[in-house]
């Protein structure tokens, strides 16, 4: 394995285990404090304790994926030092920032209001508990907001400058960085897609209590809410998922090209619904990509630029230097291997800038320099780059995780909508021969909810490789002074840690379900 | 604003936050002793009153983190990824914290309450020692070089601070490190009986907690005063503008001579300390200890960093390259961002005011085993 993987492989390897690791439990929490904030505003408004009965059950449940959240969170923020130093140098000056707001404006809001609400409905007031419920809920919005920000700036590096004297990119616009299309589009799908899993995990709850007769009322209550939540979260999440895919066209079209294995583009592009890639296809050679598909006409052109007759480039197109520019027009700018070289040219700039400087050189030689590096700074990053082709990201896994990303948006669609048409005709449902099966289908959904959620980062993360910074810096530009050895053996302890804790979460939910939904959930003692 | 006037200004913010996390140490302190308190519901006591804290050290990690990161990335950049094994155990180590609290009293958290109790335990040792070990890296340096120009290389790209082979094993060896960072640990210990002493209405306890300060309030003072003479005997890097770096004998003790008011804040802070463990021994109704120790607590750590970063002093010298050391001039973010940041944390003050409104409508009241008793099961750590 050592052989196989080199430090590069094992930084983003643990890398990719921690952020997933820790996806597993942020869109609960995002999503199931929204429910448990409504949930609580309803016991608020009505002052009917079996909602207060209702409300506290799923706290519970909220506690324990809460705290397991955070302690896997931790790790993310610190490793893009342990890890990513040279990334860390190299823009921090605009990435560190988002990271610091969250700390300061979101976290602090989110840890401060959890204790007063799991610890305060005797010692504050019912309005202070419900602001604290909110402000939980929110902070934790908050937190998820400044993250995604940061992210989407590395996908798409805006709103900076590089300066050739301290090495660095500094930034130029916090406005650019924080409001940039990629940024709020990741944001908000981001966001409701957790909408989505928080309703569908009290619906499959529900669904579960339901098989075995416990507190029908309750459920009926639980159930009007997680499903409204979840439908208007995959609703905005598909509506986000479109401008997602026109943010991506334009600025990884790559990506894209990845997304839907297109080697070669074409006007009138159709969008692959389902498809079987031939595995021996690379963007080197000419075999043919699919061994089977189905598309549907125009698909992709709309996706990407909302016209039905535009052209979209392929795997190859990009190689060959055509690319859609902002206003959805196709161009041909510069061929991959051209950025290769450009960025090699910059790099020697910057090199005899340095010597340059330290020299005492005349104004007019540094000036010559630092004019070639900021002419060709966009392609800094190509020229780490062996081969074109070595910008190319993982075909298969990008293609498939997106398409069952899609897939199961569109079953938790139709899941949700019937949800929600339950909730309000329950004598349908519970007169229906078949109504055990719905409760079954309500706790398999959760899994295919979290698999959905999971393959979103997928397609976003891998999609954009080789990058680290979108077209800046490669990852293997960005790692720090580490020997794999020292890298494996801090994954395996965070495998195995993060693994325990896993088992031990998803234990303690399932006796907190079992045990709580035994007792009379529409009763509390105050 | 000038950007020298905006480092300065973040070097300030950067002690704020360590100094508040130093105090927050409390609830490591208050761990570490738990596997020595046999009585459960005594044991149940002391974790629930811990329990309602924890995340506030933790957050405050997470944001002197994060606001470290984007003051001086220079220092993420060469602390964090040189001296590797240091802050993945201080890491690992708050990660365990994080799902004890609520996983120990739950049905089906497959490993046991004890397993959970031990984790909290090796928290609260590692994490202020650590910690502690990290900071000491500041005053006493470490082995590492640092060149900007190593992402162009001609011999292919390399990392811009390159360290030894140990990557902060040596750190956690190094013996004056070690000093320190048993400091920080007796501290949070004698904080958190402090705490407990405060925060909790239960005669034992407070019979017990007395003892217990009694003696890590004893070897706190030990430590702190070797750790103290090891800071001022020690030489420092002196990196002015337009000056070559140099590494100056008794630099700290002359940063304290030419900042007065630096000196001052320790004194005060260090005499606050003192006074509130003294105090609490002496009069056992007196309760309200912890607040003396902490803003005494919060005075010396700001000072310390203080004499740390300012006065042309780097902040974290390299014992192999003077010329690699860091400033807070050299490491820092750009004028822009520090400006947008600064921007920013014009709303720190209404956090601080949020936080302390809730943490005061939450402590109203001593937690007592009566109320404890009163909570549903689930509510209880």
């Amino acid at each position: 394995m050592e052989l196989l993987m080199n430090v590069v492989d094992w930084s983003r390897a643990q890398f990719a285990l921690t952020a997933m690791y820790h996806w597993l439990f942020v869109p609960l929490t995002l999503g199931l404090g929204l429910i448990i904030a409504i949930m609580e505003t309803i016991y608020y408004r009505t002052r009917d304790t079996k909602w207060l009965a209702t409300t506290k059950f799923w706290m519970t449940l909220f506690g324990v994926n809460f705290a397991i959240g955070v302690a896997t969170g931790i790790i993310l923020e610190f490793e893009f030092g342990t890890n990513w130093s040279n990334y860390s140098w190299f823009v921090g000056d605009i990435f560190g920032a988002p990271l610091a707001i969250e700390g300061i404006l979101a976290f602090f809001m989110e840890s401060t209001f959890i204790a007063v609400m799991f610890f305060g409905w005797n010692k504050v007031s019912p309005r202070f508990h419900l602001a604290s419920t909110w402000l939980t809920a929110i902070g934790a919005s908050l937190s998820a907001l400044w993250i995604l920000v940061a992210n989407a700036w590395m996908q798409y590096p805006t709103g900076c400058t590089f300066n050739p004297d301290t090495m660095r990119n500094e930034m130029t616009s916090f406005l650019s960085v924080a409001l940039s299309p990629m940024a709020m589009s990741k944001f908000f799908h981001t966001v409701l897609s957790a909408w989505v899993l928080g309703g569908t995990f009290v619906v499959g709850v529900c669904g579960w209590m339901m098989l075995r007769n416990r507190n029908a009322e309750h459920c009926r209550r639980s159930l009007k809410v997680g499903a409204w939540v979840g439908l208007v979260g995959i609703v905005l999440t598909m509506v986000t998922g479109h401008s997602s895919a026109v943010t991506v066209a334009e600025h990884q079209p790559m990506k894209l090209a990845a997304m839907e294995g297109l080697y070669r583009g074409s006007t009138e592009q159709p969008i692959v619904v389902m498809g079987l890639l031939n595995p021996a296809k690379t963007a080197e050679n000419r075999e043919r990509t699919f061994i089977t598909e189905m598309d549907i006409p125009y698909g992709l052109s709309i996706l990407a630029t909302s016209d039905p007759h535009a052209f979209v480039p392929g795997i190859n197109d990009l190689i060959d230097g055509f690319t859609i520019n902002e206003n959805g027009d196709t161009v041909n700018t510069i061929s991959y291997a051209e950025r290769i070289a450009r960025g090699r040219e910059v790099q020697k700039a910057l090199a005899l800038y340095q010597q340059a400087k330290e020299q005492g050189a005349q104004p007019a030689v540094i000036d010559s320099l630092k004019a070639v590096i900021d002419q060709d700074f966009r392609y800094l990053g190509y020229g780490y780059l062996e081969k074109p082709a070595e910008a190319v990201p993982n075909v298969p896994l990008t293609f498939y995780t997106f398409h069952l990303m899609v897939l199961l948006g569109g079953y938790l669609m139709a899941f949700l909508l019937l949800a929600l048409f339950f909730a309000y005709k329950r004598q349908i449902l519970d007169k229906a021969h078949w109504n055990k099966w719905w409760y079954r289908l309500a706790v398999i959904t959760i899994p295919l909810t979290y698999l959905c959620s999971m393959c979103g980062w997928i397609v976003a993360e891998v999609g954009r490789q080789p990058w680290t910074i979108q077209d800046l810096m490669p990852n293997k530009v960005a790692i720090s002074d580490l020997s794999a050895g020292y890298v494996q053996t801090t994954f395996w302890i965070f495998a195995v840690v993060f693994t325990a804790l896993l088992i031990a979460d998803i234990s303690i939910i399932c006796r907190q379900i079992s045990k709580k939904s035994l007792t009379d959930l529409d009763s509390v003692n105050q | 604003m000038d950007y020298n006037i905006l480092q300065n200004y973040w070097w300030l913010i950067m002690s704020v936050l360590g100094a508040l996390l130093v105090f927050l140490l409390f609830v490591q302190g208050g761990q570490s002793m738990l596997i020595s308190v046999p009585n459960r519901d005594k044991r149940s006591l002391l974790i629930n009153s811990l329990g309602r804290k924890w995340e506030f050290t933790f957050t405050t990690l997470v944001t002197f983190g994060g606001a470290f990161f984007a003051s001086f990335p220079l220092f993420y950049s060469t602390s964090f990824g040189g001296a590797y094994w240091l802050w993945m155990l201080i890491l690992f180590s708050f990660v365990i914290q994080a799902v004890s609290y609520e996983y120990r009293s739950k049905l089906g958290n497959v490993y046991g309450s004890q397993f959970y109790d031990i984790l909290l335990f090796i928290n609260g040792i590692v994490g202020p020692l650590l910690l502690g070990v990290a900071v000491a890296g500041m005053f006493f340096g470490a082995e590492f070089t640092v060149a900007k120009a190593n992402i162009i290389s001609e011999t292919g790209p390399a990392t811009i601070s390159q360290w030894g082979p140990l990557h902060g094993l040596e750190a956690i060896a190094c013996w004056k490190n070690l000093v320190f960072g048993l400091m920080v640990l007796f501290l949070a210990r004698t904080l958190a009986s402090l705490y407990f002493i405060n925060n909790i209405d239960d005669e034992e306890i407070h019979r017990v907690q007395h003892r217990q300060l009694l003696v890590n309030g004893a070897i706190f003072v030990v430590f702190f005063l070797a750790s103290a003479a090891l800071i001022l005997t020690a030489s420092g890097v002196r990196a002015g503008e337009g000056v070559a770096p140099e590494r100056v004998e008794y630099k700290y003790l002359s940063n304290f001579i030419s900042m007065w008011w630096c000196l001052a804040v320790f004194l005060i802070g260090t005499l606050l300390v003192l006074f509130g463990i003294i105090k609490s021994l002496l009069v056992k109704e007196f309760r309200r200890g912890i607040w003396f120790a902490g803003v005494g607590t919060v005075l010396v750590v700001m000072a310390l960093f203080w004499v740390l970063g300012y006065n042309d002093t780097a902040y974290y010298p390299s014992l192999l390259s003077v010329d690699s050391s860091l400033t807070i001039r050299n490491s820092s973010s750009s004028h822009f961002t520090l400006t947008a940041m600064s921007i920013v944390s014009i709303l720190v003050p209404f956090v601080l005011a949020y936080i302390f409104y809730a943490w005061r409508a939450m402590d109203r009241k001593s937690l007592t085993t009566d109320e404890l008793k009163a909570l549903d099961e689930d509510d209880k750590y």
